[in-house]
């Protein structure tokens, strides 16, 4: 069951740290909506570092993360 | 080739480079004329900035320092060049201006901040590893908190004017400064004429670093707050390699052109040895900086490229500088006078404030959580 971490407009770093809960639940895919490049590389980088694919969409200026296993 | 340029700069080199460059034109800004040991000094330049307005009568640290200027800027032209400038605001004002108040307060009383933490320790201060001690002791604190589910709240997309609101202080600031402006014989401007107020870089040399760096800081998201809480969080070091750099580099630099000394505790430059309130000074700094999501630095950054909350705890910093100096609560040096050795350190008013700060910023802590959403 897919899941959404919505966590745009929180500063750094609870994107990151939503993220992290979601991955626990361990239910994939998992969309991330944040609203700066900054949290978009910084949940890009957790994602990765942990062994996930990321995909990004660009969405009127906010952006979409997909992580899959 | 600019999502390149992203990438590289987000990468662990990009951080590497950008803390190398502050390691070295830091304690290069020292030799050509800034105070020792605050080549750079956000929270002490934040405060001659309060000075030089008559936010304070403190008359030896008055200066428009035209580092945080270019900061702002360098990170505002470093935002409009990748278009990542974005007006946004709302996310618990009022308590970011408190977390800017008290995260001066406890810098000054330590007399520094994490930045020129970095640089006193790079030059033999040993003072400043017990204000980093109690730093990332502060920031532990934060972490808890965050963990915890600490959140001031979202930020939204707001007008682009009020984005612009913090770059256009700091262009009049910079105004102000090139015409030197004086009011009248005993009005603002005041620039101090002894102290380290008086000691300063030629102006357009500061300004062109502040700008390189602010430019290089907005791209690489370099913050030293954010360093430690990501190590103790979930093991992440991509901004400790950073801030690690800084550090190596102000070693290396200090050491060619003959800045370091012995290391010891007594008498460093503009700095006191009395641990416990280094300690707690920097405690306060590092939780009201974990709270707020960013050192002084890149709350600077972050209000260049048009976050009008860090513009806010910006303004609460040079607020929190007025209220320090006025009430007494900033560090002494160490002194010695006729051969006889004083050691510095804080008022039982800045020992109040100090206290009072962590009080506030834990209540702060436990009563501002978000409820998480699905």
């Amino acid at each position: 069951m897919a899941q959404t971490v919505d966590a745009r407009g929180l500063s750094c770093p609870q994107p990151v740290i939503l993220t992290r809960q979601a991955i626990q639940t361990g239910q994939f895919p998992i969309e991330v909506l944040v609203d700066t490049v900054t949290s978009r590389e910084n949940v890009r980088r957790l994602a990765k570092s942990l062994g996930y694919k990321v995909q990004v969409k660009e969405e009127g200026g906010e952006f979409r993360l997909t992580l899959t296993k | 080739m600019s999502e390149k340029l992203t990438r590289f700069f987000a990468s662990r080199w990009g951080i590497i480079v950008a803390g190398a460059v502050i390691g070295i034109l830091a304690p290069l800004l020292q030799r050509l004329g800034n105070p020792p040991n605050m080549g750079i000094c956000v929270a002490c330049f934040e405060r001659d900035i309060a000075g030089a307005l008559g936010l304070h009568r403190a008359d030896v640290v008055q200066y428009l320092r035209p580092e945080i200027i270019g900061f702002v800027l360098g990170a505002t032209v470093a935002a409009l060049l990748f278009r990542e400038f974005k007006a946004r605001a709302g996310s618990a004002p009022i308590v970011r201006f408190v977390l800017g108040v008290f995260a001066m307060i406890g810098a000054l009383a330590f007399l520094g901040c994490p930045w020129r933490a970095l640089l006193r320790f790079s030059a033999g201060d040993l003072n400043a590893l017990v204000g980093l001690l109690g730093l990332t002791f502060g920031i532990f604190i934060g972490v808890l908190f965050l963990k915890a589910g600490y959140s001031l709240g979202r930020s939204y997309k707001t007008h682009t004017a009020v984005g612009w609101i913090m770059p256009v202080i700091m262009v009049v600031l910079l105004l102000l400064l090139v015409f030197r402006v004086k009011v009248s014989d005993t009005g603002a401007l005041f620039f101090s004429t002894s102290g380290p107020g008086s000691m300063h870089a030629p102006l357009i040399i500061s300004l062109v670093v502040g700008l390189v760096i602010g430019f290089l800081a907005q791209r690489t998201r370099f913050c030293t707050m954010g360093s430690i809480r990501d190590v103790i969080l979930m093991g992440d070091t991509h901004l400790i390699s950073g801030v690690g750099a800084l550090f190596v580099f102000a070693v290396l630099t200090n050491l060619i052109l003959g800045q370091f000394r012995t290391p010891a505790f007594f008498g460093q430059p503009i700095a006191h040895s009395q641990h416990l309130w280094n300690f707690l000074g920097m405690t306060l700094a590092g939780l009201a900086f974990a709270l707020a999501g960013g050192c002084p630095g890149r709350q600077l950054f972050l209000a260049g490229e048009g976050d009008g909350d860090a513009a806010v705890f910006v303004l609460g910093m040079i607020t929190g500088a007025g209220i320090s100096h006025n009430f007494a609560l900033a560090g002494r040096p160490d002194s010695v006078v006729e051969g006889v050795q004083t050691v510095g350190g804080i008022t039982p008013y800045g020992m109040a404030a100090v206290v009072l700060g962590l009080v506030v910023c834990i209540v702060i802590g436990l009563t501002m959580r978000q409820k998480m959403e699905g």
